[in-house]
């Protein structure tokens, strides 16, 4: 583990590597809600990993009680509407950097998934989710929000059971760890607290980096795999690269 | 042919009497009436505590498909049955509300349909099978695929012409809860519409959220998409 982790200078996310694995971690004790900010440091985070030479696999992972708690509406309270879309496209674009990568990708669902939050998630390639806390909850229905397209795509191609997917999505259930395995949304389910659920999901995405996959022909496949979410993620309008 | 009455916060629509309900015009168009009802009552109260539909049917069958065996099944009645049903899955698509088809008797291929086209299915363990023995028209397929989601159960319910019970269709994932007999199925159905309505969920986006879901079944009945632009303007309203 290197002792120094890179922080961004908002300091909303740090980058280390552990091994083969590049670790991005949501800090604080916060929702980690989805703001302009945070998903521009996570974009930058996925930036740095992009560059880095060697073959690995990518774990994102938060601290705190919640992974993510979808997106900040508070924040867009403050500014006017048309400013909205700079967060849901950032956002877009987010979730497009996260197809588009290199590498094998691991969500260390570490708590509480909520709407955007949990289609961060589940954009990932594999999710470790912790068994004694936390869900996986679509909370649009109950907060009275509408999907963006992809959304709806996202949980068709995670949740393929249609059953399954209308109780998260127009029951807005909020979906345990032991449930979320049962039916194949999640791939495991991690005993402990935050850092034991962290080193679980390090150590699945140990396995992959030490595949030696070459990266470029793992986001083409996954792109192949996932055509509908990624036709309606690459080439948004905010889809370019931020600066490091 | 078809009654509504509205229970509390449930509205049940009864397909009546004790005949195969079949869907030929007359009872299409008092289902769709029927639909419209519901709809305009749900828009007079946009903002309104919730609301939930059941549709439950009087006697043997909740439907034994479209009415086709009266002309001596010429291909031009199918063919016109087929496009007058597909309002009918697009009404119900589009219900700015949940919506739960109690199945209290045999359903097969429109009767199938209609059960499917509803958010939750409930259905008598003691009588009724599930059938889909007609070809498919293009939406009919694509409403199946939307909604048939399992391993091998398309297949066997589509390419097959498997009959199913309640319990293999539960197993399935067709039906969502199997009942004893046909009260108990009504009673249940009315139950779980109730819960769903007690949440309060705003109609209009329960509907968008459910057209997102199932994007090309809806499409495929000719329910329109919302544009990202009216979403956002949606976003902006809500905060």
């Amino acid at each position: 583990r290197s002792p120094n982790p890179r922080m961004d200078k908002r300091t909303m996310c740090t980058v280390e590597k552990r091994g083969r694995v590049h670790l991005i971690t949501l800090t604080g004790a916060g929702e980690h809600r989805l703001s302009p900010s945070l998903i521009s440091a996570l974009r930058s985070a996925l930036a740095t990993v992009r560059a880095s030479p060697s073959a690995g696999a990518l774990v994102l992972a938060a601290e705190g009680k919640y992974f993510s708690n979808g997106f900040d509406q508070a924040w867009a309270r403050t500014v006017p509407p048309h400013l909205h879309d700079s967060m849901r496209g950032a956002f877009r674009a987010l979730v497009a950097d996260l197809l588009a990568l290199p590498m094998p990708t691991v969500a260390a669902v570490t708590g509480h998934a909520a709407a955007a939050g949990c289609a961060l998630a589940l954009a990932h390639d594999s999710v470790v989710m912790r068994a004694s806390r936390g869900f996986l909850y679509m909370s649009e229905v109950d907060v009275g929000l509408k999907f963006a397209d992809y959304f709806g795509e996202l949980l068709r191609q995670k949740v393929p059971d249609a059953a399954a997917r209308r109780d998260m999505v127009l029951g807005g259930n909020k979906m345990t760890a032991a449930e979320a395995v049962r039916l194949g949304i999640v791939d495991a389910a991690a005993d402990g607290g935050v850092e034991d659920v962290v080193a679980a999901a390090v150590a699945a995405a140990e396995g992959l980096a030490a595949r030696g996959w070459d990266g470029e022909v793992v986001a083409e496949i996954r792109k192949a795999m996932w055509p509908a979410v990624w036709g309606k993620v690459k080439d948004h309008p905010a889809a370019a690269r931020p600066r490091l | 042919m078809c009654t509504l009455e509205q229970r509390g916060r449930v509205f049940v629509l009864t397909l009546t009497g004790d005949g195969e309900h079949r869907l030929g015009h007359p009872l299409i168009a008092s289902i769709r009436s029927a639909l419209a009802s519901v709809l305009a009552a749900a828009q007079a109260q946009p903002q309104g505590p919730g609301a939930a539909l059941v549709t439950v049917a009087e006697g043997r069958f909740f439907s034994n498909g479209l009415d086709v065996g009266r002309a001596g099944g010429s291909r031009a009645r199918l063919r016109e049955l087929v496009d007058a049903f597909r309002p009918i899955a697009a009404d119900l698509l589009a219900l700015p509300m949940p919506t739960v088809a109690a199945v209290t008797g045999h359903a097969s291929a429109a009767g199938l349909l209609l059960a499917l086209c509803h958010d939750y299915r409930l259905m008598r363990a003691d009588r009724g099978v599930l059938y889909m023995g007609l070809p498919l028209p293009p939406y009919v397929a694509r409403l199946l695929r939307a909604k048939i989601t399992q391993a091998h159960a398309l297949r066997d319910v589509a390419l097959r012409g498997r009959k199913l019970r309640a319990p293999e269709a539960r197993e399935m994932g067709i039906v969502d809860a199997v009942c004893a007999g046909a009260p108990e199925t009504a009673a249940e159905a009315v139950k779980l519409a109730e819960q769903l309505a007690a949440r309060e969920w705003d109609g209009a986006v329960y509907a968008s959220i459910r057209v997102s879901t199932f994007p090309d079944a809806c499409r495929a009945v000719g329910i329109a998409v919302e544009s990202d632009e009216e979403k956002s303007r949606h976003f902006a309203s809500r905060l």
